[in-house]
């Protein structure tokens, strides 16, 4: 899939979780929209899974840490055929297995998640079973490495990412794993354990994708409890470190697509807009859980429909 | 010099327990280790997980024959929780080992979500529980863990009282699809149970039968639940003695035929008296209607009295002795 097919798919995605967030009545609308765009190089260009190879066990492994913007992975789950998206309409209803945080009732989705917090030490735990599976002889072999040398250009036209999966960079380990992480989420000490174990045991199949859109619930991180320098913090833990556009596919492919160093696990500081691709949204915190009106969400399509129509006459 | 241990039994339990023919096993700690890599090395699936406690779990030899099948994540019980559990997600067959205490407070977020909610199959193992650890005070105490437990659902709680309890509860976690947690503690156990006695998670064993008084225990206090009863036989009460090694599921069954067959009914635990075996029994009972005397044998709610191990559970009762005098008062 090209940069500007995802960027086509990316507008509906946006479209579908605003809609889904309105008629479950509730929602993260802010983070989901500044995710989107990760999500969407993760499920269509990154990950080898598909609703048929969702039960293969050297599948790449993906856990939303933060749990709150299942919104988002909902789109983008529905849109890869995990589930048909009119399941999306019974969101956050009564007896709808589709609740306001990841759970594994739904196709597609490896853990539950929703505490924060959680989504690093449990991705450990799988990036060691893929390591051990692929070096005890025990287990499912190794996967081929095919595009270790590939630019991400190459990347996003190569057969592999037409069909949504490119193969693990790491040689000695069955799979790859990744998780989203947020901002606010960082406070949790449970991160920093896991920064430590993650390079401890040199997980290089492991990519923490860090949504940092730099506000939370109560406002700007940095003034709830500042976190930064986050790329030095990280480097001294022992991880690779790259910083990205969060919204710009190629350097996110790039990014994704092999480790940030050798034998290092990988964390991604991805630099996003919360609220991304809504004017009125974009950059304010109380949109962190703020539900549209019908009136917002009226002007937020019709947003998202001139963004599409601007996008489909640059083809 | 330091002091020697206090003994967990007076002399005349002693001569009791001799009496009863039964003998000293080793620690149910020293027997889970030795089941655990007896399994492992069998089925290399299986991972444990440790918190820098190899050494007091007792796997120190499992990590030197099965280097690839061990993970320590030093001492950071969350993680250790989060990493058993994703292991469990990719097919490993975890065992995250770690002090009781520790295990089920610092990581109970963890337990509920990773494990139980997530619903892997991810064996957690809390080590010198209750109160083995002893007057290092109540930092190191579980005496919350069958509560906290028992109040999230999918788990499996399993309190083994002997050797063969704990040798048979590890091959079941081992083989179990679903969450699962054991506790035990670190100090040496007689051995309870006859060869041919058959352990099923979630069936109560009843290790001597009666009609006067009935003690339902769990774990490690079985023991002295059994020679209460050895006691009281002797002043002509025959006396009903169940091992409760499953905490959850609850053998709802075993617990309303002792409160229907018998006169009275004594809960015994390590434990905090609140959330734990006895007031699941006194549910059970109360919602059938059976009203019988009734007292649960744990630890109050107040702060743990300092001592050994030993010393705790005479102070409140746990011991051959302890269990008599309460029995006998019910029987009033």
């Amino acid at each position: 899939m090209t940069d500007h097919e995802l960027q086509l798919k990316a507008v509906a995605l946006r479209r579908a979780m605003l809609k889904l967030i309105v008629g479950a009545g509730a929602g993260h609308t802010g983070g989901g929209l500044s995710c989107m765009d990760i999500l969407n190089v993760l499920y269509n260009r990154v990950l080898n899974v598909s609703p048929q190879t969702f039960t293969n066990p050297t599948r790449d492994r993906y856990v939303q840490s933060k749990g709150h913007c299942v919104e988002a992975l909902y789109a983008v789950l529905a849109d890869r055929g995990f589930f048909p998206a009119s399941d999306l309409d019974t969101v956050c209803h009564y007896q709808s297995h589709y609740v306001g945080h990841p759970t594994r009732h739904i196709p597609g989705i490896e853990m539950n998640t929703g505490a924060l917090g959680h989504g690093l030490p449990i991705c450990i735990g799988m990036a060691l079973a893929a390591k051990m599976d692929a070096t005890s002889g025990t287990g499912v072999p190794p996967v081929e490495c095919d595009n270790r040398t590939e630019s991400a250009a190459q990347i996003s036209k190569s057969p592999q990412a037409q069909t949504g999966g490119t193969r693990c960079p790491t040689t000695d380990a069955a799979y790859r794993v990744f998780t989203l992480l947020g901002d606010g989420e960082l406070a949790e000490g449970s991160n920093w354990e896991a920064g430590l174990a993650a390079a401890h045991y040199k997980l290089d199949n492991l990519f923490a994708i860090l949504d940092h859109n730099t506000l939370q619930i109560t406002g700007h991180t940095r003034d709830v409890m500042s976190n930064e320098p986050l790329d030095e913090k990280w480097r001294a833990f022992g991880w690779g470190v790259k910083t990205v556009n969060g919204h710009d596919y190629a350097a996110l492919t790039e990014a994704l697509s092999k480790p940030a160093e050798p034998g290092k696990p990988t964390f991604i500081i991805a630099n996003t807009v919360k609220g991304k691709g809504v004017s009125f949204m974009e950059n304010v915190a109380k949109w962190h859980h703020g539900v549209p009106s019908e009136a917002e969400l009226k002007q937020a399509l019709a947003e998202l429909d001139a963004a599409e129509k601007i996008l489909k006459t640059t083809a | 010099m330091s002091a020697p241990a206090p003994s967990m039994f007076t002399p005349a339990a002693k001569a009791m327990a001799e009496k009863l023919g039964l003998k000293m096993g080793r620690a149910n700690l020293d027997e889970f280790a030795a089941t655990l890599e007896e399994l492992a090395k069998a089925n290399p699936n299986i991972v444990a997980v440790t918190s820098d406690s190899r050494g007091s779990g007792k796997l120190a030899p499992f990590g030197k024959n099965l280097p690839k099948q061990i993970v320590e994540v030093g001492i950071a019980e969350q993680n250790l929780v989060g990493i058993t559990a994703g292991l469990a997600a990719c097919g490993k067959k975890s065992f995250g080992v770690s002090p009781g205490c520790f295990l089920t407070a610092r990581s109970l977020e963890q337990i509920k979500n990773d494990v139980c909610y997530s619903d892997v199959p991810a064996v957690l193992i809390g080590i010198s529980s209750g109160t083995s650890y002893g007057a290092l005070g109540t930092t190191h105490h579980s005496l919350h863990d069958l509560a906290v437990l028992r109040a999230i659902n999918n788990i499996s709680i399993i309190v083994p009282a002997d050797n063969f309890e704990t040798r048979e509860a590890i091959r079941f976690a081992a083989s179990a699809k679903k969450p699962v947690f054991v506790r035990f503690g670190k100090a040496a156990m007689f051995n309870l149970h006859k060869p041919e006695t058959k352990f099923e998670a979630g069936k109560a064993i009843t290790l001597h039968g009666g009609d006067d008084v009935a003690f339902i225990a769990t774990g490690e206090t079985v023991v002295h639940a059994l020679l209460a009863a050895g006691q009281l036989a002797e002043c002509g009460l025959n006396c009903r003695v169940i091992s409760m090694h499953s905490i959850k599921p609850l053998d709802t069954e075993a617990i309303l035929k002792a409160g229907s067959e018998c006169r009275a009914v004594v809960t015994v635990e390590e434990h905090m008296v609140h959330g734990g075996l006895g007031e699941a029994c006194a549910s059970v009972l109360m919602q059938a209607g059976v009203n019988k005397p009734f007292r649960i044998v744990g630890i109050p709610d107040e702060e743990t009295v300092p001592g050994a191990q030993a010393d705790i559970f005479r102070h409140y009762g746990i011991s051959m002795e302890g269990l008599s005098e309460t029995a006998l008062k019910l029987l009033k």
